[in-house]
């Protein structure tokens, strides 16, 4: 951790602890990821800074690289977490927070399967629909044209998908349906997580 | 209740013909402005008034988000009524919470304020505890980074290693506590204490004969490695083995501590510890999974909503992830497509599979009657020739007669899975069943060989002439026989230890080495190997129900079991980073937990059926060990009893007779029937509660449709919602 605990102030630590599901180590190495993000200036407030989308999409955790991403939603968790008004999806030392916050291993599958919802809901009109369910697969499965699954197979997995969630079979899973849904997969809590 | 109707976001109506199942929850989404009407609906204002006076968690978050994110500056009466939730639980932003946080402060009264900051302080006093907790949580670091290269599904092999390091260290601290300890106290004399042997009665005096061969005079080096690995000669006589617990009361000043009630005591804590534990651990993964019959694993849902692992790091691993959801989706939907092409079979095609499958069925009972004769055989001829006292020079040859049953053993649990795997090509069942019924071949296949083994030695031990018949079991070449099968028993432990070792050392490496830097075709097609979870776990639940039979006989094996796996643990993760490639099969987490412990727990039930035998059939030997006294090991417990007060040897003896146990077993019955009626009950409430949202959604969908047009039609809003509400109402009446 080295000098960088001396520059979050203790007061700042013992606040985001009360609101966020982290512990102490957890916020100070965020702290660290985070200014090493910025430009050395940046650094003593990286407070209050933003970063634009492009710095932070360099973490290991949500980073691409010309062809190949490790995490295929990272352009839909930095729109999520961004709390910017000019909606350029940059991100705060507290959305950062945020994120790890809803991603760590203490939040409570409540929180998880609503940010989840609002993370695959691509178009943002507050439900699953067709779409949204098509580009998420097409995340699922990679990029490139071999990676895809073909439209015959594209349309059953939908229709097999909605047939599960859509209680009141309108075409769409809206938020509860989604946690109904969510509330009984088995894997769902496990693999949501991101520690750094 | 309705005051933040312009600053709640409710979910966008686009047109009339879509509709929501859930139309009145306001939810975090940037959506079209609403139709005021609905917001004014009576069912949406009951709704909220209920939700409000029941405390209903989500409707305060939609409330509170409302508030925050449009009026954060105005007074907020309703602040102090958030009650318990944590601040960190809410959906918000940190900045969001903040203010709420401000708000609390300044609108709560007194009392509400110190009740706030008091179950704030605990619930902060409770996660520091389980932060604490985690971090002396054993490998958490290694854990984690094998997760984020490899996925959640080959953490959870690892997470499962961890776990039975911790149930054999704790089995292994129970043994030595009650058993090993007092005995080796009492045998030095530390502490004033005593033991006291007493002399068989009632038994003929060639029965108690026993000579252990401890090492005596000059003998070659070589021997004490033998003795190591055979756990004969000078470790026979140590704390490892039964035979070293002939005590019959240990003395602790005044103070007199039953020994043999003790060993068996222990025995039974040990294997109620391991029972328990495993049940506790794979019920807290799936308590809420019961009451849903479709099948979760499979389930779409899961494969698409839970499907990306999100701690993945790694870019090789995230190209194999994809490449492995896409597989798994195409199989699946493949399969889907192929129940189809099943149900359409015609009769001759139908009698043709099943007539082959039952010819594999009857090649596969050959190949593990096979298995069995040739461990018996081995079993045989391993105890004949080795229990004659050799001391011939020709060290590796005894030891290859010793070892000969675990030779022997580990080749049929290797060779049988690659035979298993072969024949189920030609069932042509489903993918995934295919899977499936492999593992539990493979399964039975590994339990059951243990299971040979015991009856193999126990059929050595037994024998039938007049003379045997006083001692009960073969006096002449078992004096011990306990000890003798302790040995086995760690014999297969070692052998287990050093061929997992061999295989990475000697197998593994050059494998690797050979398909970094060699280029032939062949080579790089033949490749590196896969992570086979499966197959790992049957190894490591093999090795432990060895651990759970052995540990009556040989108390310290537990430790041994400590170590190996301890040692495994890291064996293995080299490996895995070093020498493998993952899985091309895609492993879901949540189904191998289920696999690991369902497995671990048969093992555990198969280890009491030699132990019950043993304990409470076979005499024990009147040679050495704790019993010496007694018919058989399990006689100790009623000796003891008949010790106790008349009033609690009565209602001992009452529990344990028919008066008591089939009444019993009738009401455990009735209670059985009583849950599944109530399952059966509560599926069938959940089938016509889903019937009725769906029906209750397309009629108000109807009603919107309806509604819509008369305002467009009439141009008299008021009047057209007044007839509606009144068709709405009854609607209402069904909440």
């Amino acid at each position: 951790m080295g000098g960088s605990s001396s520059l979050l102030p203790q007061e700042a630590l013992g606040e985001y602890q009360e609101l966020t599901f982290l512990n102490k180590q957890e916020i100070l190495l965020a702290y660290k990821r985070f200014s090493e993000l910025l430009p050395r200036e940046q650094r003593e407030n990286a407070c209050s800074v933003r970063v634009p989308k492009s710095q932070i999409l360099t973490l290991p955790e949500l980073r691409p690289s010309p062809s190949r991403q490790a995490n295929p939603f990272q352009h839909r968790i930095c729109h999520v977490f961004s709390t910017s008004e000019d909606g350029d999806d940059s991100m705060s030392f507290e959305d950062f927070l945020d994120m790890l916050s809803v991603f760590s291993d203490a939040a409570t599958s409540d929180i998880k399967s609503r940010y989840a919802f609002r993370i695959f809901d691509f178009d943002d009109d507050g439900v699953l629909d067709g779409k949204d369910l098509e580009k998420l697969v097409n995340c699922l499965t990679g990029q490139g044209e071999e990676a895809r699954l073909s439209s015959i197979e594209m349309e059953q997995l939908i229709r097999n998908v909605l047939e599960e969630s859509d209680i009141d079979k309108d075409g769409t899973i809206n938020l509860s349906e989604f946690q109904h849904v969510i509330s009984r997969s088995p894997d769902f809590v496990s693999s949501f997580k991101i520690v750094l | 209740m309705s005051e933040f109707g312009a600053g709640a976001e409710l979910p966008g109506w686009v047109t009339e013909s879509r509709s929501r199942g859930e139309f009145f929850s306001p939810e975090e989404s940037h959506a079209a402005a609403p139709a005021g009407f609905l917001q004014e609906l009576p069912s949406y204002r009951s709704v909220l008034r209920r939700r409000a006076a029941a405390g209903d968690v989500q409707e305060r978050w939609g409330n509170l988000r409302g508030i925050a994110s449009a009026e954060r500056r105005e007074p907020q009466p309703d602040g102090g009524e958030r009650g318990a939730i944590p601040l960190w639980e809410l959906p918000f932003s940190i900045a969001e919470k903040r203010d709420l946080q401000q708000g609390d402060i300044k609108y709560s009264s007194g009392w509400n304020h110190w009740k706030r900051t008091s179950s704030k302080s605990w619930k902060k006093a409770l996660k520091d505890i389980k932060e604490l907790s985690s971090y002396m949580q054993l490998w958490r670091h290694d854990i984690h980074s094998i997760e984020g290269k490899f996925g959640t599904g080959i953490q959870s092999y690892f997470s499962f290693l961890r776990f039975l390091v911790l149930l054999n260290f704790l089995m292994f601290i129970l043994m030595f506590s009650f058993v090993t300890l007092p005995a080796v106290i009492s045998n030095y004399g530390i502490f004033n204490s005593s033991s006291t042997k007493i002399s068989p009665n009632n038994t003929e005096p060639y029965c108690t004969v026993y000579t252990p061969s401890g090492n005596k005079g000059l003998v070659y080096f070589y021997t004490y490695l033998k003795d190591l690995l055979t756990g004969t000669g000078f470790l026979e006589v140590t704390v490892l083995f039964y035979g070293y617990y002939t005590i019959d009361a240990a003395w602790f000043s005044v103070l007199r501590y039953n020994l043999p009630l003790a060993y068996l005591l222990t025995t039974f804590a040990y294997l109620a510890l391991s029972f328990v534990w495993i049940i506790k651990r794979s019920v807290e993964r799936f308590r809420q999974h019961l009451v849903h019959d479709e099948d979760q694993f499979q389930s779409y849902c899961n494969k698409v909503f839970a499907g990306w692992d999100f701690c993945i790091t790694d870019l090789n691993a995230a190209r194999l992830k994809h490449r492995s959801l896409l597989y798994e989706l195409q199989t699946n939907l493949e399969e889907e497509r192929l129940k189809q092409k099943i149900a359409e079979r015609t009769m001759k095609e139908k009698l043709r599979i099943y007539s082959l499958r039952i010819f594999i069925n009857i090649i596969v009972i050959a190949v593990l009657s096979g298995c069995f004769y040739s461990i018996y055989r081995a079993t045989v001829f391993s105890q004949e020739n080795s229990s004659v006292s050799i001391r011939r020079n020709v060290m590796i040859a005894n030891l290859l007669v010793q070892y000969l049953p675990s030779i022997v053993i580990t080749s049929a649990n290797f060779i049988a899975p690659q035979i298993f795997s072969f024949l189920i090509a030609f069932e042509d069942y489903s993918a995934a069943f295919e899977i499936r019924l492999t593992l539990i071949r493979c399964v039975f296949v590994r339990l059951a060989n243990v299971g040979v083994l015991l009856f193999s030695l126990w059929s050595q031990i037994h024998c039938d002439n007049d003379q045997c018949k006083a001692c009960g079991y073969d006096y002449e070449l078992y004096p011990c026989w306990e000890s003798a099968v302790g040995q086995e028993m760690y014999k297969l432990l070692i052998f287990d230890f050093m061929i997992i070792i061999a295989m990475t050392l000697f197998v593994d490496f050059p494998r690797k080495l050979l398909v970094t830097y060699c280029s032939w075709k062949l080579v790089q097609w033949w490749g590196l190997q896969e992570f086979g979870i499966s197959d790992n776990v049957l190894e490591i639940i093999y090795g432990q129900t060895i651990c759970w039979i052995g540990t009556f006989f040989s108390p310290l094996l537990p430790a041994i079991a400590t170590i190996k796996y301890f040692i495994i643990f890291y064996i293995k993760k080299i490996s895995l980073i070093h020498t493998r490639k993952p899985a091309s099969r895609p492993i879901r987490a949540s189904s191998s937990n289920f696999f690991f412990l369902a497995v671990l727990l048969i093992g555990l039930i198969l280890a009491f059926v030699p132990l019950g035998v043993s304990i409470a059939l076979i005499s024990s030997s009147k040679a050495c060990g704790p019993f010496r006294n007694f018919n058989t090991s399990w006689a100790i417990v009623p000796y003891t009893i008949l010790e106790f007060p008349i009033g609690l040897q009565k209602f001992l003896y009452g529990i344990a007779s028919e008066a008591f146990a089939v009444p019993f077993f009738v009401i455990a019955c009735l209670f059985m029937f009583y849950f599944i009626a109530l399952a059966g009950a509560h599926k069938r409430v959940v089938e016509q509660l889903r019937e009725q949202l769906v029906t209750e959604s397309r009629d108000k969908l109807f009603l919107l449709e309806k509604l819509s047009e008369a305002q467009k039609n009439s141009g008299k809003p008021q009047k057209a919602r007044v007839d509606f509400f009144w068709l709405l109402e009854p609607l209402d009446k069904g909440r």
